[in-house]
This record gives structure tokens, C-alpha cells and sequence, in this order.
């Protein structure tokens, strides 16, 4: 039996994910974690809960998989509702990655990576080659199958949690903080990675943190919440710019024109004044933001730096101005 | 004070040490088979715990010769008694550590299970179980070692073993005897603490404390 028969979802698109009118309330509690949510995750799409500690966006990503079930409303996978599912089987479909401690410590790795096609009884030789796939995939050497995970370091045991997630190809991932645990280095190194993965696959993502640049980093669409409530759903951009109210404001806080320029890539607001002449200037490939760019001019003490294609031929320059010009146009629009 | 006995009867004193093994394995089985399902109801059940484990506690405080007079009316003399007193005191060390185990589990880590999608079966033998193991094989050591000692003064109600020897001794002032049974019983006990020492190394669960404990020293 070929390797792909067990993986469904090769060359298929995401699930869509629906809540509608969802609540949690705890017993003793004295608000709803998680308060009459309406939301739709369109598949394929990165969606990225954000908010403070509290505000029900864990409890509503473990509605997902059913590790908390809701209280009143109904959750549909791909329209249908995941109640009329067992538990398990349910999960299995589901990639799941938590902070931290998410692996087993007693096994190695490659039966980590291995739990779930194992659960579902795929034959000895097809789990091999998927855990060499996966190795693949998530950047660690194949050498790394017999260790156990205490003795790799914090980002490698990510990934392989990652790994784990990833290994029948769900057509899903729930993330919840995944990467809150790591120093900045290696979560910027693994959001990169995660973004080309998604790319990649092509699966829902659907992503807990309360690091508004990650959200921003990561995301398709933010879904802000507060106390169990959605307060705002949009594009990152339309967080950054429109903020719904004061919440959101306060959430994405100070720095916020940077962050706006973190979501501009130098692309689009190159200087394409047709005298291109790479003169020794510092170059970026055009899908750099220009937040990177800005660092980069101040940090050489240059005045412009060449953009790039992602051959290397040089399209154009940008300067402080282009950016300050960028900055404001899209400040501005909306 | 010599070893004159031991050299000279050493396989009666090899009778009574495999009569000693019998009874205290006889014993522990009986206490598993009560311990296990105690287990299962305190941790499925934490409410349980603490009242359960004091009764446990207090059955340990009763005097050993007091218990088994104690059962003489209703059990008579013999083995029958002492594998229901040696299998009660086994309880308090093998609950406490058989729960402890499996309460420590990180509680992440069976969420993690869950959330892989296994049932709660293959939950519990595939992680809870294997992570508690080095905890509940301490648990039983440490009652295997006390059934050991303890199974000595059962001997004082005809149910064999080494105890014999120290009774008779003392009966016929026979030092050479009680030193002897002293001997066997330090011998069979320590070869079981290294025995079950030897398993709870062996287990993934202790060899993953091992590299844990590399990694930050």
C-alpha cells in the first residue's frame, strides 16, 4: 500500500470550521468563558485568537477537538456537527500542538512522531517512511529518531511536535501557544517555517496567542476576543489600522506604525525611478516587510538599499522617504 | 555467637527461606489484588484519597502480635491468618505509592494524549501507566521488603518460614539458630530491594528522569 493511501488530504484543501452561537460557562464562574461565539473559518485560511490570559480563546480552540465541549451551540467541521463524531476519531483528523510539554517523554522521537498513524493502524513500513518524511519537513536530521525528547532543545522539541501534528496530513491544526515557550531567535525561525509549511499543505490553521506581533506575523485573518466574546475579525492590517474599540487598541498598543510597516512588503512600495544600479547598497528581496528594511537602513547607515526579485536581479531602490510615504498612505486609508 | 547452624543445617534453612518466599509472594498477590482496585477508586475518585489512605495508616499502627491474635478465633493458627495480616500492612505502602504514581503524571502530558486521539485505554497504557512505573515499582519494593521482615513474627502462629528459627531459637537458647534465621531474612530482603531497584532502573520513565538529569548538569 502506497504511502499517500493513508494520507486523505494530499492535494486537498482545508476544513472549514464553524461556530455558531457557541458558549462555555464554567460551574462557579461568574461570566462565560467563551460567550455566544458566531465565526467561520473558511478553509486553508491562518487564523490567528488573540487576546489577554482569560479571555476563553483556549477554551474555544479545545472546543475544536472536543477536550472541552461547549455548553450551548454547535461546532460543524466541514458542515457537519462534531458532536455526531467520536471523540477520538475526531482527533485523530486534528493536528494538535500545545506549549512545551506536548510530547511524550518516554517515547522517542520517532514513535512521537508516529502516535497518531500508530492509532490508526497504519503498517510498519508506511510509518517509517512518513516519520523520515516528516524529519524532513521540520528540518532535524533523521539521526534525532532514537533520541528521546529531554534531550533535544526547546525548538527542536517544537518541531517535532509539529511533526507529530502534521503526520496523516490533517486537513486541520489547533496551535495553542505553541511557541510561547521560546527564546525570540528560535520562535521567529519556527514562525517562518510554520507560514512556508501552511503554504505548503495548504491545511486550516487555527492558532491561540496573546503576542500581537506574532499574530500579525502569522495571520490571514485575527480574531480578537474578550472575556468569551469575539470584539473584532479581520485582516491584520484592519486590526493595526481600524481598531474596533479602545480593547483592540490598547492591544496592539504602542508601536503601532512600525507594526504597520511590518505588514507592507518592500514590493509595493519600491522606488522604481528605472535607473536601477546596484552601487554596493545593501540589498532585500521584495517580499521583506519594511519594518525589516527600516532596521536595515538604520543599522548600515545607509540612505537606500536595492530591492531584489527572488532571482537577485535588482527592480528598484527604497529609501527612508518611500517608506514614510508608504507608512502614511496606508495609515490613512481606511 | 556461630555460624555453626547455618553450616550444618543449611538446607533446612533453605527449606524454610523457600517457605519464607512462598508465604510473602503469597501475600503480596492477595495485597495486590486488593491494592489495584483501591487504586483505581482513589485516583478516579480524590475525595477518597486522604480518608482511605488514614484508614490505611491506622491498620498499619496495630501491633503485628496483636493483630494475628487477634484473628486466631475466626482464622485459627497457620498460613491462612498470616497472608491476611502480612496483605493488610502491605496496603498502606503499596496505595500510597501506586496513587502517588499515577497522580504525578503531568497533567499536559494526558491531555496531550487525549488530544492525539487515544481512547482512554490506550491513555492509560500507553502513557499514564509507563511514566507511573518507576513510582509503582518503588511501591512495591518497599511493601515487598516490609512483607519480607514482617512475615518473621508470623512464624509465632505456625505459618512457617524463617521466623522458626528465631522462635526455636530463643526456645531452646540457641544462639547459632537465631543468628542463622537473622542471616536468611537480612539476605532474602536485601535481594529484593536490589532486585526491584534493578527493575525500577530499567524502566523508560526512570531512564527519562536519567537524561533529564544530564542534559541540565
Amino acid at each position: 500500500m502506497p504511502l499517500s493511501d493513508h494520507l486523505p488530504n494530499s492535494g486537498r484543501h482545508g476544513s472549514r470550521i464553524e461556530f455558531d452561537r457557541v458558549s462555555r460557562v464554567y460551574s462557579g464562574a461568574d461570566h462565560a468563558a467563551v460567550s455566544d461565539v458566531i465565526l467561520t473559518i473558511e478553509p486553508g485560511r491562518f487564523v490567528v485568537l488573540l487576546g489577554p490570559s482569560g479571555c476563553g480563546k483556549t477554551t474555544l480552540l479545545k472546543m475544536v477537538n472536543r477536550l472541552i465541549e461547549p455548553t450551548s451551540g454547535t461546532i460543524r467541521i466541514d458542515g457537519e456537527d462534531i458532536r455526531q463524531m467520536n471523540a477520538a476519531t475526531l482527533r485523530r483528523r486534528i493536528g494538535y500542538v500545545i506549549q512545551q510539554t506536548g510530547l511524550f517523554p518516554h517515547m522517542r522521537i520517532e514513535e512521537n512522531i508516529a502516535v497518531v498513524p500508530r492509532l490508526l493502524g497504519w503498517p510498519k513500513e508506511s510509518i517509517s517512511q512518513r516519520v523520515d518524511e516528516l524529519l524532513d519537513l521540520i528540518g532535524l536530521p533523521h539521526a534525532y529518531r532514537r533520541r528521546y525528547p529531554a534531550q533535544l532543545s526547546g525548538g527542536e522539541q517544537q518541531r517535532v511536535g509539529l511533526a507529530r501534528a502534521l503526520a496523516v496530513d490533517p486537513s486541520m491544526m489547533l496551535m495553542d501557544e505553541p511557541f510561547g515557550a521560546l527564546d525570540a531567535i528560535t520562535r521567529l525561525r519556527l514562525q517562518d517555517e510554520l507560514l512556508a509549511i501552511h503554504r505548503q499543505l495548504g491545511q486550516t490553521i487555527l492558532f491561540v496567542t496573546h503576542d500581537i506581533d506574532e499574530a500579525i506575523r502569522l495571520a490571514d485573518e485575527i480574531v480578537v476576543l474578550r472575556a468569551g466574546q469575539v470584539i473584532q475579525h479581520g485582516s491584520p492590517l484592519d486590526i493595526v489600522t481600524a481598531p474596533a474599540d479602545d480593547f483592540v487598541r490598547d492591544l496592539v498598543g504602542g508601536g503601532e506604525a512600525l507594526r504597520r510597516l511590518s505588514l507592507i512588503d518592500a514590493g509595493s512600495a519600491l522606488n522604481r525611478n528605472g535607473n536601477v544600479r546596484n552601487e554596493g547598497l545593501p540589498a532585500v528581496t521584495s517580499d521583506a516587510n519594511l519594518r525589516t528594511v527600516l532596521n536595515l537602513l538604520l543599522q548600515t547607515g545607509t540612505q537606500k538599499v536595492t530591492v531584489t526579485d527572488e532571482n537577485g536581479a535588482p527592480v528598484g531602490t527604497l529609501g527612508i522617504p518611500d517608506i514614510w510615504s508608504a507608512g502614511l498612505e496606508r495609515g490613512t486609508e481606511s | 555467637m556461630s555460624f555453626g547452624y547455618l553450616r550444618n543445617n543449611w538446607s533446612r534453612v533453605l527449606d524454610l527461606t523457600i517457605e519464607h518466599i512462598e508465604l510473602s509472594a503469597l501475600a503480596l498477590l492477595v495485597g495486590l489484588l486488593v491494592a489495584i482496585p483501591l487504586t483505581i477508586l482513589i485516583v478516579s475518585n480524590t475525595g477518597l484519597r486522604l480518608p482511605l489512605l488514614m484508614g490505611l495508616s491506622a491498620i498499619y499502627t496495630i501491633p503485628s502480635l496483636a493483630f494475628l491474635a487477634f484473628l486466631i478465633p475466626s482464622l485459627g493458627l497457620g498460613r491462612d491468618p498470616a497472608v491476611v495480616v502480612l496483605a493488610a500492612y502491605a496496603q498502606l505502602a503499596l496505595v500510597r505509592n501506586f496513587s502517588a504514581g499515577l497522580r504525578g503524571v503531568d497533567a499536559q502530558i494526558l491531555e496531550a494524549a487525549d488530544g492525539v486521539g487515544m481512547t482512554k485505554t490506550q491513555s492509560f497504557l500507553r502513557v499514564r501507566l509507563p511514566l507511573a512505573l518507576p513510582v509503582l515499582i518503588a511501591g512495591l519494593r518497599i511493601a515487598t521488603v516490609s512483607t519480607i521482615s514482617l512475615a518473621t513474627v508470623t512464624a509465632w502462629i505456625n505459618a512457617g518460614g524463617l521466623g522458626s528459627l528465631l522462635f526455636d531459637g530463643i526456645a531452646r537458647d540457641n544462639p547459632s539458630m537465631i543468628l542463622a534465621g537473622t542471616v536468611a531474612i537480612a539476605a532474602l530482603a536485601l535481594t529484593a530491594d536490589l532486585l526491584f531497584r534493578g527493575m525500577e532502573y530499567l524502566t523508560p520513565g526512570a531512564r527519562v528522569q536519567r537524561i533529564g538529569r544530564g542534559r541540565t548538569a
